[in-house]
């Protein structure tokens, strides 16, 4: 039997709560959606067919053959993409972190936000129309958004790293480029690092769909296939997107084991 | 002697290495950054971000953005919702502290054991496969709009809510449940009285977090066709209409703020 006291009425949760219910249901309503025929029988055996048609997947030695290729594509424009973000949010940073004076700060702050508040998706979208269908466009998405994020990320670092160092460099006379080089890089290179490689492993997932519009990777021949209406072989392309995703999840994890051994 | 770096040749080593690995990658990229400087390339890009300002705020525009960003709320909140009907059960069967087997010796050990293991197989794949990816696929299914966003999230959050749940119920404090199961009581009642009012905050916190990210999520499976605010930036982006592009945009941006703000204050009310 339950001797607790009962809890005061709070009127305060009733109404989140009211409030919670009244967002779903309208929701719902808003979008109309059909959920019993969803779930109905005939959907139901339409969707089981239509999952059907993707086994058994292709597993043909020259389907296999371009998968590889485009895991290939996947991972050099995650790769490529994040190095070249990570050049840049490094320039970007300088400013960012004040060090140029509060205008510099403020504008290249802007431009920080905007950068990464774009989707990879759209970005992708826009240097399609530019450079072309292609990996290169891929590139140049992921690049955009990252140096976005990371520009942050390097300003932050740049913030809380101690200046002493960067100081008596300055005061002995060393040129501005010498106390980039030997008085703040040096401080906060494993941050840079250690960020970079945490962004490159979600651009790997991010490159396995930027494909959908054109940029190259996984997601082209995905997307490629799907509009042939060739489901064993868009079977094939999701598995391998899923071990992809999945191998590098427990590379990283392993990773940051070893690291959190290694400082510990 | 001044110029003198020690470092320097060791560093020039590495930045060949580098580059020798990195050689092959740019090759399979097709890099080539002068494409991007090409004078009829910059002359397509500078025309379309030209129509960027002023952007669109004709009547109909505003109204059908307008239409597109409720949808867009909509389908992130169902999407959830029903993400939630498959997380909570998931993430019960998987969860570590509401076993019994682990307290000792107990019948069906093995059924409970390969159970939870396919449910964890279940969620791998669930949340493995990006969301845009199920967007794609039940877009065929369910046609054009926002019924294939709706399923594409909750199909996906779901598998990522049902890990995190367990993870959360494995970290909070778990003494109370342990000893109700102990003393022989189920595994819900457990869950009820023991396990939940600790860890309540924790779940709501994250589940509102998730909510923020179906949103941004949302707007970024219309580009398949599933609805919402994507959808119409993606027509308008065949188009190469730069002002509606730019007005969506916008309201793009405002949304994301907003949902950002609002899950913030929400959550430190709940921490």
């Amino acid at each position: 039997m339950n001797t607790y006291p009962a809890e005061q009425f709070c009127i305060k949760c009733f109404t989140t709560i009211l409030v919670i219910i009244t967002c779903i249901v309208g929701s719902f309503v808003y979008l109309q959606m059909p959920l019993f025929e969803i779930f109905s029988a005939e959907s139901l055996a339409n969707l089981s067919t239509y999952v059907g048609r993707f086994f058994p997947a292709d597993i043909s030695s020259i389907f296999l053959k371009k998968i590889g290729i485009g895991i290939i594509e996947t991972l050099a424009i995650s790769a490529i993409g994040t190095l070249v973000a990570s050049f840049f949010a490094i320039l970007l940073a300088l400013p960012a972190a004040g060090l140029f004076g509060s205008l510099a700060q403020q504008l290249v702050g802007f431009l920080l936000n905007f950068l990464r508040s774009v989707p990879e998706l759209v970005w992708a979208t826009l240097m399609v129309l530019t450079v072309g269908l292609g990996p290169f466009a891929g590139v140049l998405a992921l690049a955009l958004h990252t140096a976005g994020v990371l520009g942050r990320l390097f300003a932050q670092s740049i913030e809380n790293s101690p200046t002493q160092i960067a100081r008596s460099l300055e005061l002995s006379g060393a040129s501005s480029m010498n106390i980039f080089l030997y008085g703040l890089l040096p401080q906060i290179s494993s941050q840079i690092l250690s960020y970079s490689l945490y962004r490159w492993e979600m651009n790997i997932r991010m490159a396995t769909i930027l494909g959908f519009v054109g940029a190259g990777g996984l997601g082209q021949i995905l997307f490629y296939e799907l509009s042939l209406l060739h489901e064993a072989q868009a079977c094939s392309v999701i598995i391998a997107m899923l071990l992809l995703v999945i191998g590098v999840d427990a590379i990283s994890a392993k990773l940051r084991r070893v690291q959190s051994f290694s400082l510990a | 002697m001044t110029n003198y770096d020690p470092a320097a040749p060791r560093r020039f080593l590495w930045l060949v290495f580098a580059f020798i690995i990195l050689w092959p990658a740019l090759l399979i990229t097709q890099f080539n950054p002068l494409l991007f400087f090409e004078s009829t390339n910059l002359q397509v890009l500078g025309n379309f971000l030209g129509q960027f300002f002023p952007p669109q705020t004709a009547r109909d525009f505003l109204q059908i953005l307008f239409k597109a960003t409720l949808e867009t709320l909509a389908i992130a909140t169902a999407g959830i919702t029903l993400a939630l009907i498959i997380a909570i059960p998931l993430g019960l069967i998987i969860s570590q502290s509401l076993s019994i087997s682990r307290i000792g010796p107990a019948n069906g050990h093995l059924l409970w054991w390969s159970m939870r293991y396919i449910a964890r197989i279940i969620m791998m794949i669930l949340r493995g496969v990006p969301e845009i990816v199920w967007a794609l696929l039940l877009v065929r299914v369910f046609g054009l709009g926002v019924t294939a966003g709706v399923l594409a999230i909750a199909v996906t959050y779901g598998g990522m809510l049902g890990k995190v749940y367990s993870e959360i119920l494995e970290s909070s404090d778990t003494k109370s449940c342990r000893v109700l199961l102990q003393l022989g009581s189920g595994r819900i009642v457990a869950f009820f009285y023991g396990l939940l009012p600790g860890a309540s905050q924790e779940l709501a916190s994250y589940t509102i977090y998730r909510w923020e990210c179906a949103l941004r999520a949302s707007v970024v499976m219309g580009f398949v066709g599933a609805g919402g605010l994507g959808q119409l930036m993606d027509q308008s982006m065949k188009l190469l209409n730069g002002s509606e592009v730019s007005s969506i945009l916008i309201v793009f941006l405002l949304l994301v703020l907003l949902a950002d703000w609002l899950s913030y204050e929400v959550r430190r009310q709940l921490l």
